[in-house]
């Protein structure tokens, strides 16, 4: 059966190929702390599960310390030169989308058979895990394709994974770290605190009052939590169904299904939804750290409109 | 009252750009002290959850792919096909993905994108590639408002085509919370309902995409 843990072994595998790669490197004058950074990390991967909890703690704020007091700094060295990426482009053309393109492939495949495989009655995967099983082994199926096909050193891929790790930086752990942050969250109650609060500042009566204070409170909240998961259930219970839904008697789907989406619009705002507004921002080497949230803002507040208008105009009896 | 002093901690950090993994840390430090938890129990809970979404990270593996592939040309190739097609602009470059991110998310198939997959070794090449040639002597502050707009088609392509699909996350997660509330939501239509958003999704960023492309042509003027 392959699981989670079969994935990890291999994240910490890389991770900590990425630390002996920056160790090694005498050009990097950085290179201890770059190294402490990404070795930290793959103990998490390699024996996180069998760490005490305190344990993981003291190794998360170890990792902050490092990332805060020095930070990861990339020794800028590029394996290949342009005039070679150009000449080897021209060589392969086309040919060179193929490892690329298998990535999404072999995860759809892999998505759709892999849950139905058994190995004597067991599941191969658990169905919960299909889909990041399925990503792990389409990346490995690319791969193999890409060292097939370019025959490069056999360590490139590790070397080149190091170069875009050390450029990402820091913005790789982000988004696990806020998972961890939704976590206290939850076990300190703010959730609670918070639709308390939501419940007791509602203006009652005017309907549009009502749906806007439904759909901002959704993309606020989102933004403070930083996903709409976590934002859709206070806003539901708080405002939604006392409210809209049994106040005034509007459609509970239609009510729930856009409020959802007017959650995805303050996703788009929001530094906490650190995956798709701040680790492209590292991915891409742009110099503003908010330039993605920047170049989504007018269109999540347009839809936030729309969205408030579509609830009013639709969800309720005429 | 005093739990919500985390949520306060997370919004001055992020306002005044302090490193975001201090300020998250230090957010659940005190969010778990205010919340009664004690400096152990906090520490611990926040190393039990870290451990516990490492499943999150999954998502760099596929790292060595993409740069075993950069190291052999594939963002310089990225860029000539896109050069050679004369009709392919920035903002039409953009909006093909636009439609494609969402109509597959629509049927289900999330996984056919994504930042490191997708988007740098593809998607933000092209966009760049085609303003390169229509528009000579790019400047950095342009190329870097390009690759933004390339990283921000892949959130909302997403974003509002998934929730027609009936099986994703978030259509299970409100007829969960319907349910438990007593009230019967059926998954296909709440995925019918998502539809009349993810046309206006499709309209307005679309139609900034394109005035995207007329910005770029004013600002090489």
């Amino acid at each position: 059966m392959i699981s989670l843990e079969f994935l990890y072994r291999l994240m910490g595998l890389l991770t900590g190929a990425v630390a002996v790669i920056n160790l090694r490197d005498t050009t990097n004058p950085n290179r201890i702390w770059n190294a402490a950074f990404w070795g930290l990390w793959a103990i998490s991967f390699l024996v996180g599960t069998w760490l005490s909890d305190l344990a993981s703690g003291l190794l998360i704020i170890a990792m902050v310390a490092v990332a805060t007091i020095r930070g990861i700094r990339s020794s800028g060295t590029e394996s290949t030169s342009l005039a070679e990426r150009v000449a080897s482009a021209t060589r392969w053309g086309n040919r060179l989308f193929l490892p690329a393109l298998a990535v999404p492939f072999f995860t759809l495949l892999a998505n759709a058979t892999i849950g139905r495989i058994t190995i004597s009655g067991a599941p191969l995967v658990e169905a919960k895990q299909v889909t990041l099983v399925s990503l792990g082994m389409a990346t490995l199926i690319s791969l193999s394709i890409g060292m097939l096909m370019l025959r490069p050193p056999l360590r490139a891929p590790l070397t080149e994974a190091r170069r875009l790790m050390d450029s990402v930086g820091w913005a790789a752990m982000l988004p696990q770290l806020l998972a961890a942050l939704g976590a206290v969250f939850a076990a300190a109650g703010v959730g609670r605190v918070v639709s308390a609060l939501a419940a007791s500042w509602i203006p009652s009566g005017a309907p549009f009052l009502s749906v806007a204070a439904y759909t901002l409170g959704m993309a606020l909240l989102t933004m403070l939590m930083g996903n709409a998961f976590a934002a859709f259930p206070v806003m539901m219970l708080g405002i939604g169904l006392p409210l809209l839904v049994t106040g005034l008697h509007g459609n509970p789907t239609i009510i729930a299904a856009i409020g959802m989406l007017s959650g995805f619009c303050g996703t788009l705002m929001t530094p906490m939804a650190a995956n798709f507004n701040l680790v492209p921002v590292a991915l891409l080497e742009l110099p503003d750290r908010y330039a993605v949230i920047r170049a989504q803002i007018p269109t999540a507040l347009l839809l936030l409109v729309v969205n408030t208008l579509l609830i009013y105009l639709l969800a309720f009896p005429r | 009252m005093l739990v919500l002093s985390g949520l306060l901690i997370v919004v001055l950090g992020f306002a005044f750009r302090l490193n975001p993994l201090l300020v998250v840390t230090c957010a659940g430090v005190v969010t778990g002290l205010a919340g009664g938890l004690g400096l152990v129990k906090t520490i611990g809970t926040l190393g039990h959850a870290f451990t516990e979404s490492r499943y999150v990270a999954i998502v760099w593996l596929v790292l060595p792919v993409i740069g075993l592939l950069e190291r052999a040309g594939l963002k310089e190739r990225a860029r000539d096909v896109v050069m050679q097609m004369k009709s392919a602009t920035t903002g039409r470059v953009l909006l093909a993905y636009l439609a494609l991110r969402q109509a597959t998310a629509a049927l289900g198939l999330v996984s056919l994108g994504g930042h490191p997959q997708m988007v740098r070794p593809l998607i933000a090449p092209m966009a760049e590639g085609a303003a390169e040639r229509d528009l000579p002597g790019l400047d950095d502050a342009t190329r870097y408002r390009i690759r933004a707009h390339a990283a921000a088609v892949d959130n909302i392509g997403v974003f509002f085509g998934e929730d027609i699909f009936i099986a994703i996350g978030s259509i299970l997660l409100i007829k969960g919370v319907m349910e438990q509330a007593g009230v019967r939501v059926l998954p296909t239509e709440l995925a019918v309902w998502a539809i009349p958003t993810a046309i206006a999704a499709f309209v307005i960023h679309g139609a900034r995409l394109l005035i995207l492309d007329r910005q770029l042509r004013k600002g090489a003027r």
